[in-house]
């Protein structure tokens, strides 16, 4: 990561043994339509590894209780559970303490956390927001929100026919008047790998502080949250193979000490009376109420899951895939990849002839291929590129060259049904 | 492939190619948009309504080739229909694609319409065909508002 001048994102690592990988994820042995299935919607959400889906039954099986609370012992087992997976992000992450870990419902969540503590905190009316044109509705909608509240305006940096943003404009957008920088570290619609590291250091020269959307990040390469200097660096577990209700807001514990709590309830108070109350310690301030303890300890065995297969190790065989992947289709006439970044990570966009994304979708699952079809909840990145939807196959540890063979056959299949395309 | 021929039926992949009655209507007297918020499908559809007759139909938009044949297939199937029967046929049609009253029975006396009767089997796309149908409810019903199919 940051190696901006290296095409594959993460530089070369140790091989990874796919065929054994593919027998670690149970789903993977399903029919669909009496074919084999082919997943390949992992930026929508991962399958889940063996380990991840005993471990979640294990805890439910011998160690359901309530946390922070019990003196018995299923609450102090569980309660250790629990903070053991907040060490293990903490580690996948390189972040400095383990109260800078705040477990959330999901990237979503972390991001309108921000938005809503640190946005309701900072922004006055007349001040800035900048995003990007290649935002997630996720990382606009929070913000459209607080900056009509306040009165404050949302800036969007824009991006060039290729997908990457226009550096030269982001620099003009940051002036006095913004108060924080909001930016997907992968687009989950482009694949675009955006250039984080440079870009926080360049609104960090203005005393602007930025909050990365990882969701598309985490799952492909080894984050590390010190090494980008980000402020706020928000992923969820469900896309990195654990499971679903669960993420992660990484921030600053300067930052998130002098942000007021989220939500208000049990476990994030020191005490209460009718009169006053004194909210916990990070990262509790935050965690309000019963969390998902099942999830929050079975994506700690999503991330022990990826630790051992070796990030690295991950992200080089993604990359290969990819890499064949834009080659493969590349060769499928009437194909158009819709971005095409300088750096891009885990997925291809595209349209297909004039068959729209839908249709392309209800055949392929008929092959058992699982594909996204639609605007990835990034309408205005469809916008600038004119197309209603586009389809998109993305790629996970346990993808092979084969699928994207599969994948490249099935549009065939398309064409032929469509009379040419 | 044969599975998949009973939902893209010839019929389909022509109207999806060449829509009928697409475009604006001079004289349209009522119109309605709506949305599939869950593909980004749009669709407008236009109406000229005179004695509690439909007169003229048209609609314009973008979407997958089930939710732009249905709606020109829909327009051909609107013509001299009063209102209400406008409205009966809707019921009809989404009875049809959604088998609300089991596969078979729901098709007859449909005329063009039946080829929607595969849409059955694929439930995510049953909103495909029937967005246009809301729209034209809402048109009917003179609602200003964008309809959507959640």
């Amino acid at each position: 990561m940051g190696q901006v001048k290296t095409e594959a994102w993460n530089g070369p690592g140790e091989a990874l043994d796919v065929a054994r990988v593919r027998e670690d994820f149970p789903i993977l042995g399903e029919s669909v339509h009496g074919k084999p299935l082919v997943y390949l919607d992992n930026a929508a959400t991962a399958q889940k590894p063996r380990s991840v889906i005993e471990r979640v039954a294990r805890y439910y099986e011998t160690e359901n209780s309530n946390i922070h609370r019990g003196v018995h012992r299923l609450s102090e087992q569980a309660t250790r559970a629990y903070e053991d997976a907040r060490g293990a992000v903490r580690r996948f992450v390189n972040a400095a303490q383990d109260r800078e870990i705040v477990f959330v419902r999901g990237a979503t969540e972390a991001i309108n956390l921000v938005a809503r503590c640190y946005g309701g905190a900072n922004l006055e009316a007349g001040d800035e927001v900048v995003i990007s044109a290649m935002e997630h509705h996720s990382n606009i909608v929070p913000w459209q929100i607080i900056c009509q509240e306040k009165g404050a305006i949302l800036r969007v940096i824009p991006i060039d026919d290729r997908g990457d943003v226009v550096m030269e404009r982001y620099h003009r957008l940051l002036g006095p008047r913004t108060r924080i920088v909001a930016l997907p570290h992968v687009s989950n619609a482009l694949g675009t790998v955006n250039p984080v590291k440079e870009m926080i250091a360049d609104a960090h020269r203005q005393g602007i502080p930025v909050l990365v959307d990882g969701a598309q990040g985490a799952p492909h390469a080894a984050v590390d949250v010190r090494d980008l200097d980000c402020d706020f660096y928000a992923f969820s577990s469900h896309k990195m193979y654990g499971p679903t209700g669960v993420g992660v807001l990484y921030g600053k514990a300067a930052l998130l000490e002098a942000m007021p709590p989220y939500q208000g309830g049990g476990d994030m108070i020191l005490t209460v009376s009718f009169e006053a109350t004194e909210y916990n310690a990070l990262p509790y301030k935050f965690e309000a109420g019963t969390p998902n303890i099942a999830g929050v300890i079975g994506m700690g065995a999503a991330v022990e899951y990826l630790t051992g297969l070796g990030i690295e190790a991950v992200s080089a065989h993604e990359d290969r895939v990819l890499a064949y992947a834009v080659e493969r289709l590349a060769g499928v006439s009437g194909l158009r990849f819709v971005g095409t970044p300088a750096r891009r990570a885990s997925l291809v966009s595209f349209v297909f002839g004039d068959v729209h994304a839908h249709d392309i979708g209800t055949i392929l699952d008929q092959e058992g291929i699982a594909v996204r079809t639609g605007h990835h909840c990034a309408m205005p990145v469809m916008d600038r590129f004119g197309v209603p939807a586009t389809v998109r196959a993305s790629f996970a540890c346990y993808n092979t060259e084969a699928e994207v063979d599969v994948l490249a056959e099935g549009l065939e299949k398309v064409r032929r049904l469509f009379d040419g395309v | 492939m044969s599975d998949l021929r009973d939902l893209y039926q010839e019929l389909i992949l022509d109207h999806n190619r060449k829509p009928r009655n697409f475009g604006p209507l001079a004289d349209a007297n009522r119109s309605a948009r709506g949305v599939n918020p869950l593909c980004g499908d749009k669709v407008a559809v236009h109406l000229h309504v005179e004695d509690g007759r439909v007169t003229g139909v048209s609609f314009e938009g973008t979407g997958c080739a089930i939710s732009i044949a249905s709606a020109s297939v829909m327009t051909e199937s609107l013509k001299e229909r009063s209102c209400d029967d406008a409205r009966e046929l809707f019921e009809r049609f989404h009875r049809m694609v959604a088998a609300d009253d089991g596969a078979g029975s729901a098709e007859a006396g449909m005329g063009k319409l039946a080829a929607f009767a595969g849409v059955r089997d694929y439930p995510a796309r049953v909103k495909c065909a029937t967005l246009a149908w809301h729209t034209l409810r809402a048109a009917l019903d003179g609602e200003d508002k964008a309809v959507s199919t959640e």
